[in-house]
């Protein structure tokens, strides 16, 4: 019974905090509510028996990669959308495209309810045949550094490549003001 | 316990989300947090799936996921500053030239 | 124990430790401006109380009785927000810290509980990632008071405390090689026992770079003794926590002071030993009061070095942190592990 309710909360704020992310005008509402549903998301991973993606979570989304957001919405510093220039841009207000994404999103519904009908054996409680251990971080390193080594050292250096690419990016050129 | 399938919805409903954020901002910066939800609600259905079966690879996939888009979102807003830096907005209907 | 009584046994416990925690950053006010008054060879606040026992409270008063400000254009809900951010962290970090060791309070309960408000199995990457939440209190500190000194000092302090995190956790990772395990009370209890007889084996024996560089990188989070610059320019410009006033402005000082003894509190569970090292005490299940001294004694040397180490420039601070600080601790958990491989194969 605890069990649900804090899987019904931690849902909640979830889907709660990144429909409001989607939906305000001033983009550091917007970061500071994702960060709110990543600290869901990462409740629900606990839940999940996931302790260590949960902590790489908070440390790495919600504390590295929202920080940048951050800083790059602080030093933009970038005017809040104009509300009337909002609504006359808004692609759904074109009736032939509001018709088109109606009827695409009604047939990817009706192919979804149709492909999940077909499955049986979701209704399983999560969990319900191995114990706890499978998420332990031992068990996972052995895993990571084993199996996974060559995508391990291939996201190092990922991330080496995304780090030059970033400082070139954002350079000022040198005759710019 | 909870159902497999009450995960698997959340992690729906946080795709929709994210991908009605991707068409509907008109921010260059909202666009890329829309992106941000789309990953997580993937990485959920990865370490539930994963719980499911027993296996501790849905973890590491997502271990991967975090990382990558770390790097993603790096990258995007570098671009981001680079392209404020031309225009002065953050419309993606600011940078039309290209268009005939 | 019975099912109903674990939610009160847990319920005491975070009371305990909140008004603890509460207590601890009144105590370090004082024992701040006294210290420092004794090392400037003069007496520090002395008319409050007995030897001035009772400044912390007629500080408290008069910040509390002081105008709530907030500048026109500040942004309503994240004016409020930040030092809410900051101090609710600092809180919530101190609670995967244990402090002591399975005692049954002198048999008063039937089954002995475990001193330490959760027990957590990744207890040390928790406290990692709530710190690392910290820096929103100060960012958003700054950006949403509206002024351009206070949102450029809220962007240094956040940039210096995310640049140390990472020599902060390479050190935390060196440990954690030693003890096999992230849990907090598992380290602890990794270092009890003694090596021939009368050296305990605490980890910062066998790692002494690693506890010196976690020091300075706590030091470094904390934005405290030589690294305050961000503070300290309000001396010059101006900080953060500029536009601030009374409640909102006493809430990020006693964020950084409790910040500064969740940092002992880890530093002497990680590298001190935790409540072990004296085995009298221990068998009285008193190990919490080594514990307390302990963390006494790194908050005496934080205090110590605020008032005696000239402060670094800003981007002396952050050279420091990147090329000295960071290369050092790698090159420590390499030297670590691979000893480890080298002497456990």
């Amino acid at each position: 019974m605890p069990e649900t309710i804090v899987f019904y909360t931690f849902s909640a704020v979830a889907i709660g905090a990144s429909a409001l992310v989607i939906g305000q005008r001033n983009t550091m509402y917007s970061v500071l509510l994702l960060i709110a549903s990543f600290g869901a998301l990462s409740g629900l991973y606990i839940q999940l028996d996931a302790p260590f993606v949960a902590m790489a979570q908070i440390i790495i989304y919600a504390g590295a990669i929202m920080v940048l957001f951050l800083f790059v919405v602080m030093l933009l510093n970038a005017p809040r959308e104009d509300a009337a220039e909002w609504d006359r841009a808004h692609p759904l207000h074109h009736p032939n495209i509001g018709r088109f994404g109606a009827l695409l999103a009604t047939l990817l519904i009706v192919q979804l309810a149709w492909a999940l009908a077909k499955v049986n054996g979701l209704d399983a409680p999560v969990g319900a045949r191995t114990d706890a251990s499978v998420g332990s971080v031992v068990e996972m390193g052995r895993v990571l550094f084993t199996r996974h080594t060559f995508a391990f050292e291939a996201t190092s250096v990922l991330i080496l490549v995304a780090m030059v690419g970033a400082v070139i990016l954002a350079r000022r050129e040198s005759g710019e003001q | 316990m909870i159902p497999l399938s009450h995960y698997l919805i959340v992690s729906a409903v946080l795709f929709a989300i994210g991908t009605a954020g991707v068409f509907l901002r008109r921010n260059l910066i909202t666009i890329l947090l829309s992106i941000e939800i789309m990953l997580n609600a993937v990485n959920l259905s990865f370490v539930a799936f994963g719980r499911f079966a027993g296996d501790v690879d849905g973890q590491i996939i997502t271990f991967f996921v975090i990382t990558v888009a770390a790097a993603e979102a790096a990258v995007g807003l570098a671009l981001v500053i680079a392209l404020f830096r031309q225009r002065e907005s953050l419309n993606p209907d600011a940078f039309t030239s290209l268009k005939w | 124990m019975e099912i109903y009584l674990r939610p009160v046994v847990i319920a005491v416990m975070i009371f305990v430790v909140f008004n603890a925690l509460i207590m601890a950053s009144a105590v370090l006010v004082l024992a701040e401006r006294k210290i420092m008054g004794f090392m400037q060879q003069r007496y520090g606040p002395y008319l409050v109380g007995p030897h001035g026992m009772l400044q912390p409270f007629a500080d408290i008063l008069k910040l509390l009785f002081k105008e709530e400000l907030r500048p026109k254009g500040a942004d309503k809900w994240l004016f409020t927000l930040a030092p809410i951010l900051s101090v609710v962290t600092a809180f919530v970090a101190f609670a995967a810290v244990p402090f002591g060791a399975e005692t049954t309070i002198f048999g008063l309960l039937d089954e002995p509980i475990k001193l330490g408000v959760a027990d957590v199995n990744v207890a040390v990457l928790l406290v990692f990632a709530v710190t690392t939440m910290g820096v929103y209190g100060i960012v958003l500190a700054g950006w949403a008071s509206n002024s351009k000194y206070s949102l450029f000092g809220g962007l240094r302090a956040s940039a210096q405390m995310i640049s140390y995190e990472l020599a902060y956790a390479t050190s935390l990772a060196a440990v954690i090689l030693l003890a096999g395990s992230l849990s907090l009370r598992e380290v602890v209890d990794a270092q009890a026992g003694t090596w021939f007889g009368f050296i305990p084996r605490w980890y910062v024996f066998l790692q002494p770079i690693g506890f010196l560089i976690y020091v300075i990188a706590g030091v470094a989070e904390t934005n405290r003794a030589p690294f305050d610059f961000p503070e300290a320019e309000q001396e010059l410009v101006a900080g953060y926590n500029t536009e601030y006033s009374s409640v909102r402005f006493a809430l990020f000082p006693q964020a950084e002071y409790i910040n500064m003894v969740t940092m002992s509190a880890v530093a002497a569970d990680l590298f001190l030993g935790g409540w072990h090292g004296v085995p009298l005490l221990t068998e009285l299940g008193l190990g919490w009061l080594v514990f307390l001294a302990k963390v006494g004694v790194i908050l005496f040397g934080y205090i110590w070095m605020r008032w005696t180490v000239p402060r670094y420039r800003y981007d002396q601070l952050m050279q420091f942190g990147w090329k000295w600080l960071f290369p050092a601790s790698v090159l420590n958990l390499i030297v670590t592990a691979a000893l480890v491989l080298y002497l456990d194969a």
